[in-house]
């Protein structure tokens, strides 16, 4: 492998929404030198890429960010950080205007007012959301973009952040990245759990199945703590297609029905984890499937109110899941002529939704020095989505700008060259020569991964619940998939970036086992159900932390943070 | 869920492969010495259709797997400044066309 070295002052790794966001800002408040690292292509790359339906984070008219707090706290049943949601939603109305002047569409009204969808949301096109950004960054000043450069490796001495090691999946070459600063913004993990589709169709998931929490492992290999990931994310998604249901939903007001014709959500309390809940409830009380109404539609309102409904549908479908339109018109239905069936999907890790990830301190800084964390690859701030992604890397972006000092050279010890040096030889070897294992491959292994995690550490065969003999099964099975895992050989690049994402993806999950081994209560249904501890014990009415130690998950419960900042101690 | 790439209608300009988010598509070298985009890992689709929105040449057709319910219908788009021109051939031989401005938001 060619192996080459790059100095910048700022690295951010990940050019999705936060990465993008990060470059953008610092380069319009400095001359620092920016460089984005990014394994596909920043045009398209991220949760972004078939676009979204909505800002589903915005003040809108007589609501004030604290609102946008309650409401959040609420729904994680306490589990969040004031001081993060409080700085994001002070921040999602000021990114939301700048990406309208950088050409997002947003709805108005004919007085000039966005138009509301509900309490929070705003009715955008998000179809061509991430080529906005990624314009926006190849306009900017001093921003080098790396596309098709997957980084695997921090480099950190003394907690401090030195640079990053990774290979490009196109040319046979290795990168060290040397940086004063970096911010963190790979997004969430999929992939962990066995997913609705496991079959042809195993990539068809809700979250991005290219997101496979390499952020995180990164951070839990560097030693950085790590908050929430019990609280996993199972999003409610139309059945097949996994395209979401807020359109629907809140959009077109359609109510969730079970099969005979029972409006069951008020039954189950209508926060995020309720909602899933109470469709998988329905299900086990033989009262599934569970749908959308959007036939509702169609009662008693004119063909020609119907019909333009039915065209909006289509088309807001076609800007964000166009495989839910080609579904409609493949069935010869639309949407008012038949109801939208429901599921829940497999668990994911995803801070932009629920809490997990990096623990960070108010200006988005992780409990490693010079690492920031941005998007759905930092904890503590759920619910903060498309926006809160925005505001995050913003944040980080005007931190690193404000305490910016001139600092030393570029340079690494001799002990981080070593270190990189270690990471690349490990690249060659998977690239080298034949299996070691002939009988297992890559593919193999993962589809054990996610058997695993779907039958010990409540996936959705066993409707989200799990017990911690269960769990205790779930890790040393894990463990075993790890070590088989070392063995694993590429025959190309493409092939090491997937045994890379494997690994990734053993050592989230192990993290996620500890967890929720972790918290011995049960506080949201179907995030967190422990079949052992099926009560929320105020006892727990903590977070729970972890840090990774000479191979082992230390935990940490932590007091919930009130004020309006928060600094990491020593 | 996945794309098929129709090799007659691709003229190479690899367009698609610079969008993927998974990087799932790359450029091969044909005997005849012209260039065709390849769909190297066909289950690894997440159905964005980045690629097909990018193809001038319609040449990629995205379709549902028979898993979630496909049924041999296909999807191409035509791009025409802010209209996307949505094609579906579905798969009792009928076509229906859905134009859709990027300069109109969402209604829902
Ligand atoms: C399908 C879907 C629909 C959504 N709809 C909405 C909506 O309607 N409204 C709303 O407000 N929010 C929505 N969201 C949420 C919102 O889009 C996300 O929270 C937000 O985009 C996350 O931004 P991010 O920067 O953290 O991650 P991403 O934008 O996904 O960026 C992560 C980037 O890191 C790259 N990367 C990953 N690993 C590596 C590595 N090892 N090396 C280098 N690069 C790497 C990835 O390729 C990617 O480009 C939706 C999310 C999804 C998945
Ligand atoms: S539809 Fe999206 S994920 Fe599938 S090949 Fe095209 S660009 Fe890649
Ligand atoms: S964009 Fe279309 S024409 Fe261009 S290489 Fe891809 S498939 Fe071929």
């Amino acid at each position: 492998m060619e192996r080459r070295t790059v100095n910048t002052d700022v690295l951010i790794v990940g050019g999705g929404t936060a990465g993008c966001y990060a470059a953008i800002t610092l380069s319009n408040n400095s001359d620092l030198k920016i460089l984005i690292a990014e394994k596909a292509n920043i045009k398209r790359s991220g949760c972004l890429a078939a676009g979204i339906n909505a800002i589903n984070a915005y003040i809108v008219k007589g609501r004030t960010p604290q609102d946008y707090v309650d409401y959040a706290e609420k729904d994680a049943n306490g589990i969040v950080r004031h001081d993060l949601l409080l700085s994001a939603a002070e921040n999602f109305n000021e990114v939301t205007h700048h990406v309208e002047k950088l050409g997002l569409v947003i709805l108005k009204d004919e007085n000039g007012d966005y138009v509301a969808r509900g309490n929070r949301n705003i009715k955008i096109n998000g179809e061509n959301f991430k080529p906005i950004l990624a314009k926006a960054v190849k306009n900017s000043k001093n921003v080098e973009v790396l596309n098709n450069v997957n980084i695997t490796d921090l480099l950190v001495e003394n907690n401090q952040v030195y640079g990053a090691v990774g290979f490009s999946i196109k040319e046979n070459t290795a990168y060290t990245i040397t940086a004063k600063k970096i911010i963190i913004a790979t997004g969430g993990a999929a992939g962990i759990y066995k997913p609705n589709n496991p079959g042809f169709s195993r990539h068809k998931m809700w979250y991005s199945p290219f997101n496979t929490g390499a952020g995180y492992a990164m951070g839990i290999k560097a030693g950085a703590e790590m908050t929430s990931f019990e609280m996993r994310f199972v999003a409610l998604r139309c059945k097949d297609t996994i395209a979401p249901t807020g359109t629907i939903a809140q959009g077109a007001g359609a109510k969730q029905i079970n099969s005979k014709g029972f409006v069951y959500e008020d039954k189950y309390g209508i926060t995020t984890s309720e909602r899933v809940y109470g469709t998988v409830r329905e299900n086990q009380l033989g009262n599934g499937p569970c749908y959308l109404k959007t036939s509702a539609i169609g009662e008693g309102n004119s063909q020609e109110f119907i019909a333009q409904k039915d065209e909006a549908l289509l088309k807001a479908y076609l800007n964000m899941a166009p495989s839910q339109t080609l579904k409609w018109i493949e069935s010869g239905k639309n949407p008012s002529a038949q109801d939208v069936e429901i599921e829940g999907t497999e668990p994911y890790v995803v801070g932009g939704h629920t809490a997990s990830g990096y623990w960070v301190n108010t200006r988005r800084e992780t409990t490693i020095k010079g690492l920031y964390a941005a998007g759905d690859v930092a904890g503590g701030c759920p619910q903060k989505y498309v926006t809160g992604a925005l505001a995050e890397g913003k944040i980080a972006a005007l931190d690193i700008v404000e305490k910016w000092t001139v600092q030393d050279d570029y340079g690494l010890t001799a002990d981080l060259q070593d270190k990189s040096e270690k990471i690349v030889k490990n690249y060659e070897i998977a690239l080298a020569g034949k299996p070691v294992n002939q009988q297992f491959d890559v593919e193999q292994l993962e589809e054990a991964m996610q058997k695993v995690m779907d039958s010990y550490a409540g996936g959705i065969t066993v409707n989200y619940q799990f017990n911690e003999k269960q769990l205790a099964l779930a890790d040393e099975k894990l463990l075993q998939l790890q070590q088989l895992a070392i063995n694993l050989r590429a025959k190309d690049l493409h092939e090491l970036m997937f045994i890379y994402e494997l690994k990734e993806r053993l050592l989230v999950a192990r993290a996620l086992i500890a967890h929720l081994l972790s918290r011995k209560e049960t506080r949201w249904h179907t995030f967190n159900e422990n079949l052992d501890y099926p009560e929320t014990d105020e006892k727990y009415f903590k977070y729970v932390n972890s840090i990774y130690e000479h191979g082992n998950f230390h935990i940490v419960l932590r007091d919930i943070v009130k004020e309006a900042a928060y600094e990491h101690q020593n | 869920m996945s794309i098929r790439i129709n090799q007659e209608k691709c003229i190479g300009c690899g367009r698609c492969e610079g969008v993927c988010p998974g990087t799932l598509i790359c450029l091969e070298k044909k005997s005849d010495g012209t260039k065709k985009a390849k769909m190297l890992y066909l289950r690894d689709c997440w159905g964005c259709v980045s690629c097909v929105k990018e193809c001038p040449r319609q040449a990629i057709e995205f379709f549902l797997g028979a898993d979630i319910g496909g049924r041999g219908s296909t999807m191409t788009v035509t791009n025409e400044k802010d209209i996307l021109h949505w094609n579906i051939n579905k798969f009792d031989g009928t076509k229906t066309v859905i134009d859709v401005n990027r300069k109109n938001a969402n209604k829902y």
